[in-house]
């Protein structure tokens, strides 16, 4: 185990060197920032003066030789816009979007699960087909277009929740979010329920296939001729055995909660990272999209080692100590 | 206990109907742009300046047609060739309860120009400025040479007091540095969440009428105006001009339009003689026809404005025939936006020697101003129409601007023919005189947005004259003769000004700004 994760580790740090290979060397071959920064007024001096001040006058290699001195002293830059440390940044955004996602992948397993079940007990019952239909719009529509739509149903016309923007913050265990008041719980909603749209429809399709390969399984005819009550046949034996591929899914899918939940932020104004990217690429504000994007590599690197680990618990069969190579 | 809390109410309502001014009101905005600082000097831009208003005086105030009016000074003027004299208001407090004197004057101007990791500073107003103090009250500004637009320059400048002098940007986006002396207090900031200031009761001109204002970045069109109709704000900014005709047909919601300081124009290759975008009918190579004059003026009666300002634009702008539209000082009284005549156009190209037309790019942006790329697209289609088959290619304008300033090999101007937009900050003509058509001159500072290099000494002598003219009345007329003189030429093509759209819920108007600020001092009740 140990001997897996230390393995794992040291491929992630390859993969984010190469990864900051591309982001630093794609983000900076595009644009030019210092139109996006100085005011129309600023005379040639002026210009040039900014040109040197944020170091794009040197070669490319040797800025990317300075961003790597950097970072590895934990110093990804400091943003063009703010003249903040861009790593700073993005944690004073991260539990925002953290709070949106960690509710996004809420509502995909307790509403996505339990409708999957049924989904795949009762196939032929008009609500399985009901959801079945309801979940391919999950797949096929827009987020941006969804979004507005739950925003004129739910905050325009009904007005049972604010259109935009992120409630009070209060705190609980020493933790600061806005889950835990009643104004953020009602700001966060609508946002949370777009997020996690594609996410349910995913939830009820795995659980679903998973429920309906497993019930004619030998080991559930075992169990019933056992005498087991349906009821824990379900629950325990096919619920546990159908958890493995949701559980890598729904895994990798929280990365991509909070890598791309840019499109969600910039409907809902909500003051998260997805929204901060979105904001530093139109402005050009290259070391937070290069910081932004470093970090997110780093989630999913360890998203993947995390359900690696999850895997092993549920499933006895898989080793890890095999997997390494 | 019922009672008495109504007898209050009343006595309230009472008191506030004395002094209508004083009243428990809460404003929320949505911004279409949020500030990236409160320190008042880390960067000069649009949304930082609007917001720093209402926390910091300047000593001259632009009012909404940008023209000046005391502030912090309750007079400016040249005492002799080479200085400035301002007299500064007394009795008036900081946040703090500190006095305002020239003390902080002084320390104000000298950080303005100079604050560390500022994307960009105040410096270009300040160069060659010097401040003296003479008395607490009685500041100098003294320069090289004569220079008329003191006023103008220092009415950009907001005044921190001393204990801001010495802190940094980070204690002004905490709070514990924002002390001015302006009519609203800091009270907290979320970036990208929200910006909460409260009344400031000891505000030395008119106390506004919202005892506390929220300002909500939701940078987002459709959401904003969602947000507005969902109740979350009570006004917004930027109003998709997609939206206007909805929002006029909702009963709940006041819409204010103003006409701004930013004119939509276009900027034609003039310094190249084989121009990269600008070929011979069938694609060979040409001599750059935009060198003449002719070529220019029939690409100007090409363009039908009246119709860019009524199917693109949706009837929310102006069409332009100058640099600014009326109103502002140093403007033209002789000159008419150009007629539409296609065929006088053509009729001048073929004089100029191209019958048949020619082929040209246009360039823009497509993410900078009101509708820009499909402005480009109808401008390529209306000189299509004469001859000139126009393609266009639009970009973001995060790689637009770069490519279009400095974008060729040898470091000029990429482009031969582009669309793009200024806005005077000063408020006057001699702000887009002298960075859009004066000859481009480094070392003096004029042109530096010249991205066609027009190049004529007649009218950079005006404009110099001007710049070194402090008579009002004087360097009016030379502006005029500049603008004039630069109109003649065709140095530039104006298509119209853009016009800003305001939404706010029913009851509430807003004054529209023609430097585009969203001020809570504006928004009045009806």
């Amino acid at each position: 185990m140990t001997v897996f994760v230390i393995r794992r580790l040291l491929q992630a740090m390859l993969v984010v060197f190469l990864m900051s290979v591309i982001v630093f060397f794609g983000v900076n071959i595009v644009g030019d920032p210092v139109y996006m920064l100085v005011s129309p007024d600023a005379d040639q001096a002026d210009i040039e003066a900014a040109i040197r001040r944020l170091g794009l006058d040197r070669p490319i290699w040797e800025q990317y030789w300075l961003f790597l001195k950097g970072a590895a002293q934990g110093d990804l830059g400091d943003s063009f816009v703010f003249g903040e440390p861009a790593l700073k940044l993005i944690l004073h955004h991260m539990p925002a979007t953290m709070e949106l996602a960690f509710s996004a992948l809420f509502l995909a397993i307790v509403i996505g699960i339990p409708l999957g079940l049924y989904a795949g007990l009762y196939p032929d019952s008009p609500l399985s087909k009901g959801v079945m239909a309801g979940s391919i719009l999950g797949f096929s529509l827009p987020t941006f277009w969804v979004g507005l739509m739950l925003i004129m149903l739910f905050a325009v016309e009904l007005r049972w929740v604010p259109a935009t923007g992120r409630g009070d913050i209060g705190s609980f265990l020493g933790i600061h979010s806005s889950l835990f008041t009643l104004d953020g719980l009602s700001h966060i909603f609508l946002p949370a329920l777009n997020l996690a749209l594609l996410k349910i429809s995913l939830a009820i399709r795995l659980t679903r296939a998973g429920v309906r390969e497993a019930m004619g399984q030998d080991y559930v005819k075992y169990a019933r001729a056992k005498g087991l009550s349906t009821r824990r046949i379900i629950l325990v034996h096919v619920m546990k055995n159908i958890m493995i591929p949701v559980v890598t899914v729904m895994g990798l899918e929280f990365g991509s909660l909070i890598g791309f939940s840019v499109v969600t932020e910039s409907i809902f104004a909500w003051p998260g990272m997805g929204k901060l990217l979105i904001d530093a690429i139109l402005q050009l504000d290259r070391p937070v999209v290069v910081a932004y994007l470093m970090i997110i590599v780093l989630f999913f690197v360890l998203i993947n080692l995390i359900v690696d680990i999850l895997y092993s618990i549920l499933d006895p069969r898989v080793r890890l100590q095999d997997q390494g190579a | 206990m019922r009672k008495l809390t109504s007898a209050t109410a009343v006595a309230v309502s009472i008191l506030a109907f004395g002094a209508s001014a004083v009243s428990a009101e809460k404003l929320t905005i949505g911004l279409a742009s949020e500030p990236t600082s409160l320190d008042p000097h880390f960067h000069n831009l649009g949304p930082n300046n609007a917001m720093s208003v209402h926390i910091f005086d300047r000593l001259i105030a632009q009012d909404e047609k940008q023209r000046l009016s005391p502030g912090l000074a309750v007079s400016w003027e040249p005492i002799d060739e080479l200085t400035w004299e301002f007299k500064l208001r007394e009795g008036v407090k900081f946040h703090d309860g500190s006095d305002f004197t020239a003390d902080d004057v002084v320390c104000t101007m000298a950080r303005a120009p100079d604050v560390p990791n500022s994307p960009s500073g105040y410096g270009t107003y300040l160069k060659g400025k010097e401040v003296v103090k003479i008395d607490d009250y009685t500041v100098h500004f003294k320069t090289a040479a004569p220079y008329p637009l003191m006023g103008n320059d220092i009415s950009t400048i907001p005044v921190i007091s001393e204990v801001g002098c010495e802190a940094t940007t980070e204690d002004f986006n905490a709070g514990t540095a924002t002390i001015g002396t302006g009519p609203f207090k800091f009270q907290s900031y979320t970036p990208g969440e929200s910006i909460v200031l409260v009344r400031n009761d000891d505000y030395w001109g008119d106390a506004p009428i919202w005892s506390e204002v929220e300002f909500r970045p939701i940078t987002s069109g459709p959401s904003r105006v969602a947000s507005l109709l969902a109740g979350d704000v009570d006004m917004i900014s930027g109003v998709p001009t997609t939206d206007i005709t909805t929002l006029q047909g909702n009963d709940g919601i006041q819409l204010s339009q103003g006409v701004s300081n930013r004119v939509i124009y276009l900027h034609m290759d003039q310094f190249r003689e084989d121009s990269p975008f600008v070929k011979a009918n069938g694609g060979g190579d040409i001599k750059n026809p935009l060198m003449d004059v002719r070529v220019r003026k029939a690409i100007s009666m090409a363009i039908n404005r009246d119709a860019i300002v009524e199917r693109v634009m949706e009837g929310v702008a102006l069409p332009a025939g100058q640099l600014l539209p009326e109103g502002f000082f140093g403007v033209s009284d002789n000159l008419d936006v150009v007629a539409y005549d296609p065929d006088g156009a053509k009729a001048l190209l073929a004089e100029a020697g191209y019958p048949d037309g020619f082929e040209m790019t246009i360039h823009g942006p497509n993410d900078r101003y009101i509708n820009d790329a499909k402005i480009a697209e109808a401008i390529a289609q209306m000189l299509t129409r004469v001859g000139i088959k126009t393609a266009v290619e639009t970009m973001p304008r995060s790689v637009y601007f770069g490519r279009a300033s400095k974008g060729s090999p040898e470091g000029l101007p990429e482009f031969s023919f582009i669309l793009v937009g200024w806005g005077a900050g000063s408020g006057e003509a001699s702000s887009p005189l002298k960075s859009l058509i004066h000859t481009h001159d480094k070392d003096a500072g004029f042109g530096s947005s010249n991205r066609g290099r027009h190049s004529d000494a007649e009218t950079d002598a005006l404009i110099e004259e001007a710049l070194r003219t402090v008579d009002d009345a004087k360097r009016q007329e030379l502006l005029a003769a500049a603008t004039e003189r630069a109109i003649e030429n065709v140095a530039i093509i104006p298509t119209h000004f853009q016009v800003n759209t305001w939404a706010a819920k029913k009851g509430l108007s807003y004054i529209p700004r023609t430097d585009e600020y969203t001020l809570a001092t504006g928004v009045v009740k009806e």
